[in-house]
């Protein structure tokens, strides 16, 4: 067989990652430019809305220490990326669809202010529906999970979604899709994501 | 030293799919040694989704978004002097699993000072903070997929798993890559440290060659005389398939 490297083992994000990778939440400033939580400019297009939402333990415990990214598509659905050659989708230079966010130190709470991303070309001509990629890292998760978010807004595009439908369990699917609410004039998706337990949120081997 | 396969590499292309990842290259989710990951661990399996362009794709990288200290952590946070401790270079290179260097990789560390003791508001350790040292940095890769930081040789510290656990002296790091299913978190470890061998963290990953793949070695050729030693640490991301006879991640089935 062809000799392939194997790929550099994981190891935990450990309860300090906020120094490297968001020194600002670890309380010391040292970075000209900080990457976080704010994925808009005031030239972005798209809705805005904003995602928030707790990552629990198998105790129903918030986590307090943990990092999430989200990587998604722009307003129309196209990524900041070379590879990204979907016709009739332009590229937004004012966004690039990456944000990464720490828990609150109390509370557990994260958040992301963002754009909603329209629907992104899926394989052999099928289309997925609007979704965000999510990588979560914390002390005691020995290989970052791989999850995504969906709308509730947006029922028939999931419904139709190939990924949602790879889910053989039709009940765990929900567990991907964000609750919409109106909180004054913002708009914001609340997603929870459950470790462990009856609701446990469904994670991806990508 | 791994070597790279020596067969010819056909060129990836830009959204050609990656290797399906190698769950025994990994430490699993439930490891009891590290109590921890036990609340934190899922237990469904995962569920495996063939890769579209979300997962192919991932963000771009420049020079211009890190500042000019931001590889030397000697000299990113130093206010009155220079940080206590031993002076350290860590290089190596970032490859995916067919030997293709990994361009523009963004590489994030994060660590202890020399006493064992990190800048951050949770850290309780009685080792004294460093007022110089700050304890993180990014750099990306070259070309050739090569990096190189400058700091402080960490120190170990115990740490709450049983009454006396030590971590051994470690880097942390995190590598953003070409595709999002590249992104990878680790943690770099020093050749010769006594304590890798009953680290419970390190002993989550259950294959003995994955685990020295993490031990950086000492690197004389890269050492400075009269100034620093250096280490060398080389990754090995996902790789990307070749892409002759492919479904359609975009467009119309072929």
């Amino acid at each position: 067989m062809t000799p392939l490297l194997r790929e550099t083992a994981s190891q935990t994000a450990g309860p300090y990652v906020h120094i490297g990778l968001a020194p600002k939440a670890a309380d010391f400033d040292l970075f000209e430019n900080d990457f976080g939580s704010v994925m808009t400019t005031p030239e972005t297009q798209g809705e805005r809305i904003r995602i928030e939402g707790r990552v629990f333990d198998g105790s129903g415990t918030p986590l307090r220490d943990v990092l999430i990214e989200i990587w998604q598509a722009n307003a129309q659905g196209r990524y900041a990326h070379p590879a990204d050659a979907q016709s009739g989708k332009a590229a937004d230079p004012a966004f690039r669809g990456w944000g990464r966010a720490c828990s609150d130190f109390d509370t557990g709470v994260w958040s992301f202010d963002t754009i909603k991303p329209g629907p992104v070309a899926g394989r052999d001509g099928a289309t997925q529906a609007p979704h965000l990629n999510l990588w979560i890292v914390a002390r005691g998760i020995n290989l970052g999970l791989n999850t995504r978010m969906y709308f509730d807004d947006e029922g028939n595009a999931n419904a139709a979604d190939p990924v949602l439908n790879l889910i053989e369990w039709e009940a765990r699917r929900k567990t991907l899709v964000a609750q919409r609410e109106q909180r004054g004039s913002a708009v914001v998706y609340i997603f929870d994501i459950r470790l462990q337990g009856e609701v446990e949120t469904v994670f991806f081997d990508i | 030293m791994m070597s790279p396969p020596t067969t010819i590499l056909p060129a990836a292309a830009a959204d050609g799919e990656y290797l399906m990842r190698d769950t025994t290259s990994h430490p699993p989710a439930l490891s009891p040694g590290y109590k921890t990951s036990v609340l934190r661990s899922p237990r469904n399996a995962l569920v495996s989704i063939p890769q579209t362009l979300s997962e192919v794709t991932a963000p771009v990288f420049s020079a211009h978004e890190l500042g000019p200290l931001d590889g030397d952590l000697i000299r990113n946070y130093a206010k009155s002097g220079m940080p206590i401790g031993e002076r350290t270079i860590v290089h190596g290179f970032v490859r995916d699993q067919l030997g293709r260097p990994v361009r523009n990789a963004l590489v994030e560390v994060w660590q202890a000072n020399a006493s064992g003791r990190y800048r951050h508001k949770k850290d309780q350790y009685l080792g004294a903070l460093d007022p110089n040292f700050g304890g993180c940095g990014r750099v990306l890769t070259d070309e050739h997929g090569h990096y190189v930081f400058r700091t402080i040789k960490p120190g170990p510290y115990p740490w709450r798993n049983r009454i006396n656990d030590w971590r051994p002296a470690h880097i942390h790091f995190a590598i953003s890559g070409s595709g999002w299913v590249q992104r990878l978190i680790t943690q770099m470890y020093f050749e010769g440290d006594p304590l890798i061998a009953t680290c419970p963290i390190i002993r989550t990953i259950p294959d003995e060659a994955q685990i020295r793949a993490l031990i950086a070695q000492l690197d004389m050729s890269a050492t400075v005389p009269l100034d620093s030693r250096a280490f060398r640490f080389d990754v090995v991301l996902r790789g990307q398939r070749a892409t002759w006879f492919e479904n359609a991640l975009q467009g119309q089935a072929r």
